[in-house]
């Protein structure tokens, strides 16, 4: 792990790391990723990844209208109102495409 | 009205006319007011609500904790961090449903390790909180909160979520009683999701007894939680006091290396002897891949927690930083400003795990030891109905003696984490103080899959040998 990986990774995740951060991130990722090196000592060949442990492969539902899921106005009123930066039923952005 | 009040108390209480529901709620009330400052176990507390009806459900207006994790519609959620600092939840948590279905009464929100990410709720946004039997020592987490809240007797019971042992290793540390029900058991829906798989809600209680009443109340399949399985209906009460003579009873000898310290070994040791006597047949295992599981968890858990934790970029809700020059700004820096330490790191982690290039040695790794581990349990229960060890390696640490060293914190999870990473059910019982520290031990039962029935007989029978006032 160096700090140019730890820039990236910085990018990816969208969390802003000051230098200070840079490396302290760096090191403790290091070491922790070290202590998860033990894995490759693990014979995995023909083993399947268990994923979900229920043995639920797809859940599906009939495609038909559901009461449960009827758009209640109050409901978002409450999610809307959450946002910092609104214009009546609407959130603000940052413009994404830009010339 | 001055003593620890247990569920059947409050009902049979009520019942006798010894006190009316307004009365038990302000009792509790009362009792945050005077604890709480020094605990710091609630982060917000409610008023008493009347209800129009009056049920006979077996937990009526029985006053309740809830994690800071799990939404009631109309109240601050915060998981424990000053990204969500002001979030107000907009719908009910399937669990909240079920709850107010049965009648209890929300005293308040519990503190917890920033979005369950913790062994000792050190890493919450808004402070520490404090073990009740030593104020210098850590509850455990992330659940530290609802333990400290039932061990001091500020509540009847709480609930808390568990994805690596944060309901089960707090209760440990707090003397109480830890469920952790089999993944798919309870719904998710209005938990705040920190790891996908392996997150699950359960119970902290004062007993055995409780924790049954709880998990009736809250279990069942939920349309708005594809994971969740449908199981037959059942009073998991019903069979606590059918004799565990002839069970079987694994004890992996994993579990008990260096890593224990002493006196939790001398404990869980006993309570292991308690069993014997109770003609239980006591069996050596061993579960040779025990020792990966911490870091199979830390990948798992960590790519999940960077999925999970995305929606976090104050555009919809919560902190967003002010003064961004464009999207990737406010997306960067209302992140870096509302996540704590942790989370950081976890995010990082995860995100690192999941990229292009380190997918197939880190998270398809993970995910095949996983397997692995799974098959340890499915094996040792061919021959065994229950494996049992302690919760924790040690007995609640000073606060402070920990956080410096992320890695070391990771590690005090080890017993836990396996049941999560494998999707079983466990539970966490006191057995006694440590004799160096003198601060609660915690004794861990793990069941089959969905075997919840099992692991509540057993853990109540050896509760009433080892703490026969419950």
């Amino acid at each position: 792990m160096d700090i140019k990986t730890v820039n990236k990774i910085s990018a990816l995740a969208r969390i802003a790391i000051s230098p200070e951060e840079e490396v302290k991130i760096k090191n403790e990722l290091s070491s922790i990723l070290d202590y998860i090196g033990q894995l490759n000592k693990v014979n995995t060949e023909e083993v399947e990844p268990f994923y979900q442990t229920t043995g639920i492969v797809n859940s599906t539902r009939p495609d038909k209208y559901r009461e449960d899921f009827k758009i209640d106005g109050d409901l978002n009123k409450k999610l809307i109102d959450q946002a910092p930066d609104r214009q009546d039923n609407f959130i603000k952005v940052k413009s994404i495409l830009s010339r | 009205m001055n003593r620890n009040y247990t569920i059947r108390d409050i009902v049979g209480g009520i019942a006798k006319k010894e006190f009316l529901p307004e009365e038990i709620f302000q009792h509790y009330l009362t009792r945050i007011g005077l604890k709480n400052e020094k605990l710091n176990a609630y982060l917000s507390t409610f008023d008493f609500q009347s209800s129009a009806f009056k049920s006979q459900t077996p937990l009526a207006d029985v006053p309740c904790a809830i994690k800071d994790n799990i939404l009631i519609e109309g109240t601050v959620v915060t998981a424990g961090s000053k990204i969500l600092e002001n979030y107000v939840s907009a719908y009910d948590a399937t669990v909240i449903q079920k709850l107010r279905k049965s009648g209890v009464q929300f005293l308040g929100k519990t503190n917890m390790d920033e979005f369950a990410m913790g062994s000792s709720t050190e890493n919450s946004a808004f402070g520490p909180t404090k073990n009740p039997h030593d104020h210098s020592r850590v509850p455990g987490g992330s659940s530290g909160g609802s333990a400290t809240a039932v061990a001091a007797d500020l509540c009847v019971f709480a609930l808390g979520s568990d994805t690596g042992g944060s309901i089960r290793q707090p209760a440990s540390f707090c003397g109480v009683v830890g469920l952790k029900p089999t993944y798919g058991r309870v719904s998710r829906h209005g938990l705040i999701a920190m790891s996908s798989s392996l997150d699950q809600i359960g119970s902290l209680t004062k007993n055995v007894y409780d924790a049954a009443l709880v998990l009736n109340s809250i279990v069942g399949k939920d349309k708005f939680d594809s994971t969740t399985v449908d199981m037959p209906e059942y009073d998991f009460t019903e069979n606590l006091n059918r004799p565990i003579k002839g069970l079987r009873v694994g004890v992996p000898k994993e579990y008990f290396s260096k890593g224990v310290s002493t006196e939790v070994r001398d404990r869980v040791e006993e309570g292991i002897s308690k069993l014997k006597q109770m003609d239980c047949h006591v069996i050596d295992i061993s579960m040779p891949h025990s020792e990966y599981a911490i870091a199979v968890y830390y990948i798992v858990m960590s790519s999940e927690i960077s999925s999970n934790l995305a929606r976090y970029d104050g555009i919809r809700y919560g902190y967003s930083s002010k003064n961004s020059e464009n999207l990737f700004d406010v997306y960067s820096r209302s992140r870096a400003g509302g996540f704590g330490p942790e989370p950081k790191r976890r995010v990082m982690l995860g995100t690192y795990s999941l990229s292009s290039g380190y997918y197939d040695a880190y998270y398809l790794k993970a995910e095949k030891v996983k397997a692995l581990i799974r098959k340890d349990f499915d094996d040792a229960f061919k021959n065994v109905d229950v494996i049992v060890g302690p919760t924790a390696p040690t007995t609640a640490f000073k606060i402070g003696d920990k956080s410096a060293d992320p890695l070391s914190m990771y590690l005090s999870d080890i017993y836990t984490v396996p049941v999560n990473l494998a999707g079983l059910p466990g539970i966490s019982i006191p057995c006694g103080r440590g004799d160096n520290s003198n601060m609660p031990v915690g004794f861990q039962i793990i069941g089959k899959p969905f075997d919840e029935e099992t692991i509540l007989r057993a853990a109540h029978q050896l509760e009433q040998v080892l703490n026969p006032k419950s």
